[in-house]
């Protein structure tokens, strides 16, 4: 199988190795040969996806930037990507990061933008130094800078280094903190191609979309849209890791089957153990069991069959054995961690999930603890500005679904249950139900919350995951 | 090598590197993250009267340049030790181990989360995804290096580098 980023060219890094091995053609074809919607025309021919998680077409994207100059334009490259279990992006960096930026540059032309910003997540250093390099590089060959290629064609690349906070890859927050902010999402509408960073038209891509773009109009839309499943063509970089044998990026065709990635590409699951669960792309995805991991396909159109996503095609492999209750505790941590602190119900809601999950690995869980978590995680979901708080939610919510047996061994004390908890959480959808709900019993059952919070600072492993 | 206490001001040639950074966007808020780097680098962590230097020299409110640098956890809003370990402990790392080094660690130098040893060599702290998940378990020193597929025996031999440098 051809590869289109991860070449197996030594020293592809290297500006001049990379122009040898027909570098910067694609951009030259795009310079002088076609218009820029003639480009998107091609983007949106070769059929091909965000990267970053959301599976949008990137041709529409493009399309949906207003066509005169009235404002200054400007492109984003996320290259933020702190989803556990993701780690993609550096492999590009590291590899072939002048094919990235030949495909900003392509972007750039394609919808009028003069101004280009790489935001690159803090803790990156090492990564962030070689794109400075490279985009020095590319300055001295003139592939960026003023009459790129001789034409008139002009456009400026910026690198820009966070500092340390995962919501920053959501593409609202990377504008706010682009523009020297807290990191808040903002509500969309209106969208980044109406009112964006610094309130001019911005267009927000994933580093490993845009390192797509050269090849696709080098080698036409045509070619591209026939590698993979054709519901989302081209190839994933699967970030493999976990219990596996040989964890690491992986370039490989959209639609192949997990397993075979699994077993052919990572050398199986360590110790021949069987597999346990799968998150299939990136912590936030709704969580595989066993008998899903066998069969399911990796492209998002198949795991949606499943209720699933394929996020940053970030798959974390857990084999026979794995403590899905404490992976699950770790995960919600996470984004406890991470939530912003915007929005009530994921600033709340994760903390709540955390204190459950706690309960629950602490021994002192309820089996209403479960149907608890779900309602806090379906209070969660849908009602925040941004994704993060459907990410928090998800794979709570799908792990005790489908890994119910799991959490229900970790109650032992199976007499204690609190009804009324679900119909104040809204599990019970008609109206009269609320209205059995006396202020006393709401009372009783913060005291007993509260109770509970209490008793649980004591446990030293429960303070490690409150702190 | 965090500075106890210091007075915060740049030298002409930093104050370019300023200049420079604030020509990179159409507005001088953005390059409040890049200064705020520049102060980090320099002095080792970001003291009040940095963030209001920072805010003067970009013409900020000093609470914008406070909301900033405690939004971002990777600015130190005190001083760590010379060297600080970055531990990662999520999903990926937990997986192959990333606990057992940080229980190890933290046991070996007697500090706990956030803590800074009393010569102040080394602090440690539990960080979320480092994005080094094919790499697991990996730990990081002072928002820099990656040291990656962790054992305990490659762990110790790390400390005691770093201890030597």
């Amino acid at each position: 199988m051809e590869k289109i980023i991860l070449k197996d060219i030594p020293d592809l890094d290297k500006i001049d190795v990379y122009i040898a091995n027909g570098g910067y053609t694609g951009l030259k074809k795009a310079l002088t040969g076609m218009t820029p919607d003639q480009v998107i025309d091609e983007v949106k021919k070769s059929g091909l996806k965000g990267r970053g998680g959301a599976c949008f077409s990137t041709g529409m994207k493009w399309s949906f930037m207003p066509k005169g100059n009235e404002k200054p334009k400007i492109l984003c490259c996320n290259g933020d990507e702190s989803e556990p279990g993701s780690f993609k992006d550096r492999e590009i960096f590291e590899k072939n990061p002048q094919q990235f930026i030949e495909g900003s540059l392509i972007a750039a032309y394609a919808m009028g933008i003069g101004a280009i910003y790489v935001y690159i997540r803090g803790e990156y250093w090492k990564w962030i130094n070689i794109m400075e390099e490279a985009v020095a590089e590319a300055y001295k060959k003139g592939m960026i800078g003023k009459n790129i290629m001789g034409t008139d064609f002009s456009c400026e690349m910026y690198v820009h280094m966070g500092a340390g906070a995962y919501i920053c890859g959501e593409e609202t927050s990377l504008m706010n903190s682009l523009e020297g902010k807290r990191g808040y999402p903002r509500f969309k509408p209106p969208f980044p191609a109406v009112n964006g960073v610094w309130g001019n038209p911005t267009t927000i891509n994933n580093i490993e979309t845009l390192a797509n773009v050269p090849e696709i109009i080098n080698k036409g839309g045509e070619w591209f849209s026939k590698i993979g499943d054709p519901r989302q063509p081209g190839t994933l970089l699967f970030g493999v890791s976990g219990d596996v044998n040989k964890p690491g990026v992986y370039e490989l065709p959209t639609g192949i089957p997990l397993i075979e990635l699994i077993n052919d590409h990572c050398g199986g699951v360590i110790g021949g153990k069987e597999i346990k669960m799968v998150i299939p792309g990136g912590s936030s995805m709704p969580p595989l069991n066993r008998e899903e991991a066998l069969t399911v396909r990796m492209d998002n159109e198949s795991l949606k069959e499943i209720g699933s996503y394929i996020g940053t095609a970030g798959v974390i492999v857990m084999a026979e054995g794995t403590d899905v209750v404490n992976v699950i505790r770790r995960v919600t941590k996470f984004y406890y961690h991470e939530s912003c602190g915007q929005c009530t119900p994921c600033r709340e809601g994760c903390g709540w999930m955390l204190k459950v999950l706690n309960r629950i690995m602490d021994g002192k869980g309820r089996m209403s603890d479960l149907d608890l978590l779900i309602s806090i995680a379906e209070n969660i979901e849908g009602n925040t500005i941004c994704a993060l708080g459907d990410a928090a939610a998800w794979p709570v919510k799908w792990a005790v679904r489908k890994f119910r047996k799991d959490f229900e061994a970790k109650i032992t004390d199976k007499t204690i249950e609190l009804p009324v908890l679900n119909k104040v959480h809204g599990l019970m959808k008609s109206p009269d139900e609320y209205d059995t709900i006396t202020l006393q019993s709401e009372q009783e059952v913060v005291k007993e919350l509260m109770g509970n919070v209490q008793e649980l600072t004591q446990s030293e492993d429960v303070k490690r995951f409150s702190s | 090598m965090s500075n106890e206490n210091y007075e915060p001001v740049f030298d002409e040639n930093e104050l370019k590197t300023v200049q420079y950074h604030i020509s990179k966007y159409p507005k001088p808020m953005a390059a409040v993250m890049p200064v705020l780097w520049m102060i980090q680098n320099k002095y080792g962590w970001i003291s009040t009267d940095a963030m209001k230097y920072v805010g003067d020299l970009l013409g900020l409110p000093h609470d914008h340049v406070l909301g900033v640098a405690t939004f971002y956890t990777m600015y130190f809003k005190r001083p760590m030790g010379k060297h600080h370990l970055q531990i990662c402990t999520n999903v990926s790392c937990m997986l192959r181990g990333g606990y057992e080094i940080y229980d190890h660690v933290s046991g070996k130098l007697g500090i706990k989360n956030k803590e800074v040893t009393d010569d102040r060599m080394f602090s440690i702290e539990e960080v979320e995804c480092l994005g080094s998940c094919g790499t697991a378990p990996m730990l990081q020193v002072s928002n820099r290096e990656y040291y990656e597929n962790l054992t305990i025996e490659s762990v110790d031999k790390l400390l005691e580098d770093l201890r030597n440098k």
